[in-house]
């Protein structure tokens, strides 16, 4: 976009500190608006937000670097990140990458000399059940074919603005293939509002705690505990301010249901915020809405506005003196640790999102160091359900440990990719027949974090005892080769650790290396041993989570798929850590020399 | 721990040293353990090394490796040694983790030979040599263990030659090697 | 009431409150450690000072200790795990000791030391990192740095400045200075500042001295870390 005047971004920050006002914790949202408009964050910015927001200029660089999405140097007019899950890469998102780029004659991540456009690759957009998907300044196009591609690069050429793209590039489908408990019906009209208003707090703790519900977002922690602890926090002062976060980041790869419930059953997560709001005691809440569905931000506002309107939201809710609560949406830029509670708390308070110490959990110190509820989108949707129509209403499906149902997101090899909901105790083989996979070779329950299948375990159950999932649920049938699902989430883990602490900081960028050796055929017997004493370090010895689960992959395929590495393994017990034949290239290219003295060959 | 494998019991341990991108301060080192190089004379026999003057390292039960990877002739050097030596070791820093010589990664190869070639202070006939005589250089300069399998490391710029004289005995003996607590430094 | 925890089997009493770390440093028993200094708050992110505690591994400086916790420190198994951290702080950066003015008194590599590390067994990734010599008492150099966040505490706690800061994120993260340009000469940073004394490593250090230890009577010259305690334990520090 060329250099902006001084003035213009000047005038733009000034108008961004207008709208979201000069709190610090807005310190992300002005930097995600002045990327939209610039295309970048100009040094100018940088320091008009320092100056407003009265914090230091490392802290402001410190989070442009750290978020994926913001830049300190210029991307292009129209800035395009592919989608890099697996599931893209099965769908041949690389051949289009490199058809675009051809097409309009760049490479990756430099913008075009005429600073028309950049192409890059990201992580999982959450659109895995309609790929290859893409996002064009921040927007999401799905359903990549060669011809979509094609036609993207006339309109780029042409200088089309977005808004005159054609619409069906943008249409994102819910695909909702089996509903259950939570699914077969969208509508509420304030009910469990009600319920909370006639019975109390403690009437609505006690139908939560009956039902068992546990969080959906992956560990499992009750619901009902959680908004107990954070309730009776600070001895249960009513005048400290506490707060509702709604974890709407969907960063783990091939999970895609919070997309649709904030889509088409947005009332009822908006409903189970403002019910956690009316328990715990909170007066502000918000929605942390990952930067790749910012596309769904007009309908978010538009259904806020109405519940606002319908007094559901506001003051005095329901008509209930003292009853206020609002809902704010703060966008994420880009980084999967945010999705963790207390890197998304750091990054609702505008730092970078790096995992806090816990304890203290945010319920007793979370957002501005108050009692904070962080619950995820589909959480607030069923404890909604609950208290309006009761704790047996969940409970009278699922298992002992794992009461209700589980909204699952199918991708990868199957006829009917989508949105499931089964009760939980659903053995993966019932989910694999009812979305039309055959040949199944593996599935990758639970995202990239999670545990990778083989047939023989099949039969293993989706609950908290068995295989606790957070719902990503991605399949592999016999022709893939599953050292690219390695490959893959090995180059996610080592994008995405927030760099925090020794193990996984470093961890994950030595996994990577070795399993792209591996890949590349020099790998030998050490290395592979090397994968899992490396990866035993990072399960025990990392600060979170996002370090304890990363090298499960890799930990799960060596175990259960090893011809994977084991067919591409030199006959030699040890190799080389680097082409020792590539590392000559240079000399080679400035002395001009190319004899066979020149070249190293690899030994047996 | 590794102990000594000696093929022929009858005969004396067979040694061989070299040094790749040292500076020779590792081998000075051995020297230095004085009057004490008589006794290891007695007890093991010496292969290739810059001691001996013998050029191509033969079958032997111990290779001491002095400085990291730099260039072809590194490399070539280094794989001897591993094809022929039982034990390998790492001697100082150089060969540990790169060491002094390593400090070049931080520049591109061009930007090396350009400074030492066509830019330096006294350079008469500016010009990246092509001599094929000349061995060719590594992008960057390596720890052996990232090209070879090391059995033993020995830190140290130099190891201290009492830190030498504690392994090579307690490896000629078959002991477990353990150093005092003053035999173990990075410089 | 006394509270007790047991650390290898050595009875260590403590007050509610201390953390494992606490308990240890001041019954004088030595649990390696990098990020944490007793006078910041504890930061958790070097994890070096692992510990075991109930079959899992926990980092002692940010553990809680509970009466009757039985924790192990000084196994082989806990050494051996601890080693491998230390080393992917030696491959992650440019260690190159013998041309480093803090060797010999370097936490860093006295840690390195106590746990048994005679290499960086790892890859090295050799990154491209600047020094900035820019201030004219003292010099940073990024190659060395460790990402403790030493410096940035003790500058935004007992300073009050906030001269440093951590940017970016995974692999590529990387220690930052508060000023207009970047460079620490143009920051408030100043000689007398407490985070000029705090870094564990060579990162940084004082201009105009050069080598003063002779060999042999440096700080960890003659005896381990275990024995002689972090550089903040010498009298006057630095
Ligand atoms: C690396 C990492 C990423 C996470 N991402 C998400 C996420 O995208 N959405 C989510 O709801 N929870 C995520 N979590 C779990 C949250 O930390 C937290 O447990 C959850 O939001 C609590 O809500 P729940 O009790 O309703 O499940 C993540 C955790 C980790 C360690
Ligand atoms: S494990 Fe450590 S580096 Fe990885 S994301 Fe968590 S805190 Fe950050
Ligand atoms: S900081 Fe410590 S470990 Fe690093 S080079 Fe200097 S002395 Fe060695
Ligand atoms: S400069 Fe030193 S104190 Fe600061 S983070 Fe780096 S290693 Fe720690
Ligand atoms: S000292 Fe405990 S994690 Fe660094």
């Amino acid at each position: 976009m060329g250099e902006p005047v001084d003035s213009k971004v000047q005038a733009f920050v000034a108008r961004s500190l207008g709208l979201y006002g000069q709190a610090p914790e807005y310190l992300l949202q002005h930097l995600i608006a002045v990327q939209q408009q610039f295309g970048w964050v100009p040094p100018t910015a940088v320091d008009a937000l320092a100056a407003a927001l009265d914090v230091a200029h490392a802290q402001v660089r410190g989070a442009v670097a750290f978020y994926a999405f913001l830049h300190d140097q210029p991307r292009g007019d129209f800035d395009i990140l592919f989608s890099d899950n697996i599931t893209d890469r099965m769908l041949g998102n690389q051949r289009l990458v490199g058809l675009l780029a051809e097409r309009l004659g760049l490479g990756l991540d430099a913008p075009r000399a005429d600073g028309r456009v950049t192409i890059g690759l990201t992580s999982c957009t959450g659109m895995c059940d309609q790929g290859p998907a893409l996002l064009v300044n921040g927007q999401a196009v799905t359903a990549l074919t060669a011809a979509r591609v094609d036609r993207i690069a006339d309109l780029v050429e042409e200088g089309v603005p977005l808004e005159r793209w054609p619409g069906a590039f943008f249409r994102v489908e819910d695909n909702i293939r089996r509903r259950g408990l939570l699914l077969s019906n969208p509508a509420t009209d304030g009910a469990s509002l009600r319920r909370l208003l006639d019975g109390g707090a403690d009437a609505a703790l006690a139908e939560l705690e009956r039902s068992g519900l546990r969080g959906r977002g992956g560990a499992g922690f009750t619901t009902a505990l959680k908004w107990r602890f954070c309730r009776e926090a600070e001895g249960g002062d009513r005048t400290v301010p506490r707060f509702v976060v709604c974890n709407a980041d969907e960063g783990e790869p091939g999970t895609f249901k919070d997309r649709v419930l904030l889509t088409s059953y947005t009332d009822l997560v908006f409903e189970g915020m403002t019910l956690c709001a009316g328990v715990i005691g909170a007066r502000l809440g918000f929605l942390y809405l990952r930067g790749e569905y910012r596309y769904l931000v007009p309908h978010l506002e538009s259904v806020l506005a109405r519940r606002r309107a319908e007094g559901l939201l506001g003051k005095d809710i329901l008509g209930q003196q003292g009853f206020d609560f609002d809902i704010a949406i703060h966008l994420g830029a880009g980084a999967y640790i945010c999705g963790e509670e207390s890197a998304l708390i750091e990054s609702l308070e505008g730092k970078r999102g790096v995992t806090r110490k816990r304890p203290p959990f945010p319920v007793i110190s979370g957002y501005q160091d108050r009692p904070t509820v962080v619950n995820n989108v589909e959480t607030f949707l069923a404890a909604a359900r609950v208290v309006q129509w009761g704790g047996y209403w969940l409970r009278g499906e699922g298992t002992d440990q794992s009461a209700g149902s589980k909204i699952l997101s199918v991708s990868g090899d199957c006829a009917r990719p989508g949105i499931y909901e089964y009760p939980f105790g659903t053995p993966v083989h019932r989910v694999l027949t009812d979305c039309g996979a055959e040949e199944v070779q593996a599935v990758q329950v639970s995202g990239a974090a999670g545990t990778t299948l083989a047939p023989a375990e099949f039969d293993r159950l989706l609950a908290f005892e068995d295989l606790p999932t957070a719902g990503s649920f991605m399949i592999f049938d016999r022709s893939r080769d599953l050292l690219d699902l390695v490959r893959n989430f090995a180059a996610f883990f080592a994008h995405e650790s927030c760099g925090f602490c020794t193990p996984c900081r470093v961890g994950t960028a030595l996994l990577r290396n070795l399993v792209e050796k591996v890949a590349a055929g020099q790998a030998s017997a050490h290395d592979l041993q090397e994968l899992r004493d490396i990866g035993a370090v990072m399960r025990q010895t990392s600060y979170c989570g996002l370090g304890h689960t990363a090298p499960n992959h890799v930990l799960n395929t060596l175990d259960k798929f090893p011809a994977i590495y084991r067919r591409r393994l030199r006959s030699a017990d040890y190799s080389p850590s680097f082409d020792l034949d590539a590392a000559l290239a240079s000399a080679r290219a400035l002395t001009g020399r190319d004899g066979v003295a020149d070249h190293v060959e690899e030994e047996a | 721990m590794l102990s000594r494998e000696v093929s022929d019991v009858s005969a004396k341990p067979r040694v061989a040293t070299a040094s790749l991108c040292g500076c020779f301060g590792c081998h000075t080192s051995l020297l230095d353990i004085d009057e004490r190089i008589l006794q290891l004379v007695d007890l093991v026999d010496f292969d290739r090394s810059p001691l001996t003057d013998i050029k191509t390292v033969g079958d032997c039960d111990l290779g001491l490796i002095e400085g990291g990877v730099a260039n072809t002739e590194n490399l070539e050097v280094l794989r001897a040694f591993r094809r022929h030596c039982r034990t390998l070791v790492a001697v100082g820093a150089c060969a540990v983790n790169g060491g002094v010589p390593a400090m070049r990664n931080a520049l591109a190869l061009r930007e090396c030979l350009e400074e030492s070639y066509v830019r330096g202070v006294g350079v008469y006939h500016p010009g990246i040599p092509r001599d094929p005589e000349i061995p060719l250089l590594l992008d960057r300069v390596h720890p052996i263990h990232e090209v070879v399998k090391v059995d033993y490391v020995l830190p140290g710029c130099p190891p201290s030659a009492d830190t030498l004289w504690t392994f090579l005995t307690a490896w000629l003996s078959g002991q477990p090697i353990a150093f005092p607590y003053t035999q173990i430094h990075y410089d | 009431m006394s509270t007790t925890l047991s650390l290898d089997g050595r009875p260590i009493p403590f007050t509610p409150g201390q953390t494992i770390m606490d308990a240890a440093l001041a019954a004088g028993i030595y649990i390696p450690h990098l990020c944490h200094n007793p006078d910041y708050a504890p930061h958790g992110s070097c994890r070096v000072c692992m510990v075991g505690v109930g079959g899992r591994l926990v980092s002692a400086c940010t553990t809680a200790a509970l009466d009757g916790m039985t924790v192990e420190s000084n196994t082989e198994t806990i050494q051996s795990t601890r080693r491998s951290i230390v080393q992917m702080l030696f491959v992650e950066g440019n260690h190159v000791c013998p041309a480093c003015e803090r060797s010999g008194s370097c936490q860093l590599q006295a840690v390195a030391y106590y746990v048994g590390m005679l290499s960086p067994h790892f890859p090295q990734f050799f990154p491209q990192r600047p020094v900035d010599a820019s201030h004219p008492d003292f010099m940073i150099d990024f190659n060395r740095c460790i990402l403790c966040e030493l410096c940035v505490r003790a500058s935004r706690d007992h300073d009050h400045k906030r001269v440093f800061a951590v940017s970016g994120r995974g692999l590529a993260s990387h220690l930052v200075i508060d000023s207009p340009s970047g460079l620490l000469g143009d920051s408030h940073f100043a000689a007398s500042d407490r985070a000029a004394q705090v870094c564990p490593t060579g990162a940084i250090l004082p201009k105009h001295r050069g080598y003063e230890q002779p060999i042999g009577q440096r700080l960890y010259d003659q005896a381990p870390i275990s024995v002689v305690g972090d550089l903040r334990a010498q009298p006057g520090g630095e």
